[in-house]
């Protein structure tokens, strides 16, 4: 049994190495059955709960399809209007009970350290799908697995990210991920959302870390990292008006770009990559948001202590 | 504790905390909530010669025997302080403060939107000690090193 049965995993930091290097593992067995092409049933009669308290499309559908294709079942919400929270119930009891219907909760929920409440609340394992600006661990190992899958191994290469570095906390759990397996990481952004100081000290210990040209970030990067401007972070509007638009990835930058550079972006996307981008070679992004779906089975899988060998 | 101490202002029953950086008395007062509502007959020694320190302060409470909590939030301020507990004027027990891995409910967490700062989850701030010298604090919910711990201790 993998040590991570039974595991809260609430940031990236929560795993080693090995351990991420199992989750992508197991996800490559997992790809013909995230397609609908074998079909197994590692995880029938279990239950997860998938406790939402703010909006998501992929993340939760993605788990909700990871969960199903292993032959379990899901119950849960998907905004916080509907639960007993709207009447006043604290996330700490709404979690307990939680954890007596379910056999594992996924939470997403606008506040900074939601997740890790929980995991302290429930008797179940908690995996968070994003607590406010702060950690979203498995879009980072789907983001692990797209680079591996796209270059076979994640050592040696160069990730620029470019955008709100600041409030996306997909780029906070994956510069924290990238920094782990010496990756060299490149930022570009608005010069009011850089990187907080937190995880560019982290970083520093473990990676070269620099912010860059947005130009320079192009034609160095072998994977182009991009991710929007997230209006409902900001604490106030005229922030958000101020970067609103201030960068956009088109065709015409891709010019200098290296011939193997991927583009990825954890979606949704807005207007920070053009869609004449979509159909030239970079674009992996839809691609990598299907892959959610075999590294979200491999963690329910490991979590939950299904058949890992497969 | 040396003896021209008790002399200047002996004690009968209390607690002497003795080794504070000088400068950090009446801080510490505020943390340990002596305030004007208190009983208790406090006498403050500020900017007292020492071999240890240069200078150091000292308070002494009386009828008022510290628990642990409160030594704990001694600690975040004055790491060497030490803690003196008088009975029928002998010092019956002597305490080095000693900060513990965790602290709950002594520290807030600076980031306004940390669960630990809604009013409506009813809960305690809860705080991860990372380094004591130089002293680094992170909240145990939100991950978010706290700048200035000693700024942020609820009182």
């Amino acid at each position: 049994m993998s040590n991570l049965f039974n595991r809260d995993i609430i940031s990236i930091k929560d795993l080693s190495s090995g351990d991420i290097d199992l989750i992508l593992s197991e996800s490559e067995k997992l790809i013909d059955v995230a397609e609908g092409n074998r079909k197994l049933n590692y995880l029938s009669g279990r239950i997860l709960a998938t406790a939402f308290f703010e909006p998501s499309t992929r993340t939760r559908l993605s788990f909700e399809t990871a969960m199903h294709r292993l032959g379990g079942s899901v119950i849960g919400f998907a905004e916080s209007k509907s639960t007993s929270t709207s009447k006043g119930e604290t996330l700490a009891d709404t979690i307990r009970v939680l954890s007596t219907y379910s056999d594992a909760i996924v939470i997403r929920h606008p506040n900074e350290g939601s997740a890790r409440l929980a995991a302290d609340y429930s008797d179940k394992p908690v995996i968070n799908a994003g607590d406010g600006a702060s950690q979203h661990p498995t879009q980072t190992l789907l983001d692990l697995f797209t680079i591996k899958r796209e270059f076979g191994k994640l050592e040696n290469l160069k990730v620029g990210i470019i955008g709100d570095l600041k409030y996306g906390r997909t780029v906070h759990s994956l510069s924290y991920a990238l920094s782990m397996f010496g990756i060299e990481i490149l930022l570009s952004s608005p010069s009011s959302l850089t990187m907080p100081p937190d995880v560019m000290e982290y970083c520093k210990t473990k990676t070269k870390i620099n912010d860059v040209k947005l130009d320079y970030l192009i034609e160095e990067a072998d994977v182009v990292y991009v991710t929007r401007i997230q209006k409902e972070r900001f604490p106030d509007e005229e922030e958000y008006q101020s970067v609103s638009g201030s960068y956009k990835i088109t065709r015409s930058h891709l010019i200098k770009a290296k011939s193997h550079m991927i583009i990825m972006h954890p979606l949704p996307r807005v207007d920070e990559i053009s869609t004449d981008v979509d159909n030239t070679l970079h674009a992996r992004y839809f691609r990598q948001s299907f892959y959610g779906v075999p590294v979200r089975m491999a963690i329910l899988n490991i979590v939950l202590g299904g058949d890992v060998d497969g | 504790m040396d003896n021209e101490h008790f002399k200047v202002t002996p004690i009968k029953n209390g607690t002497v905390i003795d080794h504070i950086p000088a400068g950090n008395a009446f801080r510490i007062l505020k943390i340990i909530g002596i305030d004007e509502d208190c009983k208790s007959t406090v006498s403050i020694l500020i900017n007292v010669p020492s071999r240890q320190l240069g200078s150091k302060d000292i308070i002494k409470i009386e009828d008022r025997e510290l628990d642990d909590n409160e030594l704990n939030k001694i600690a975040l301020m004055a790491s060497d302080a030490t803690i003196n507990i008088i009975r029928d004027k002998n010092v019956y027990e002597k305490k080095k403060v000693s900060l513990p891995d965790e602290l709950t409910g002594i520290i807030r967490c600076q980031n306004t939107n940390c669960i630990s700062n809604k009013k409506d989850e009813k809960m305690l701030p809860h705080i991860i000690v990372e380094t004591r010298s130089p002293l680094r604090v992170k909240c145990h919910y939100c991950d978010r090193t706290i700048i200035n711990p000693q700024d942020a201790i609820l009182f």
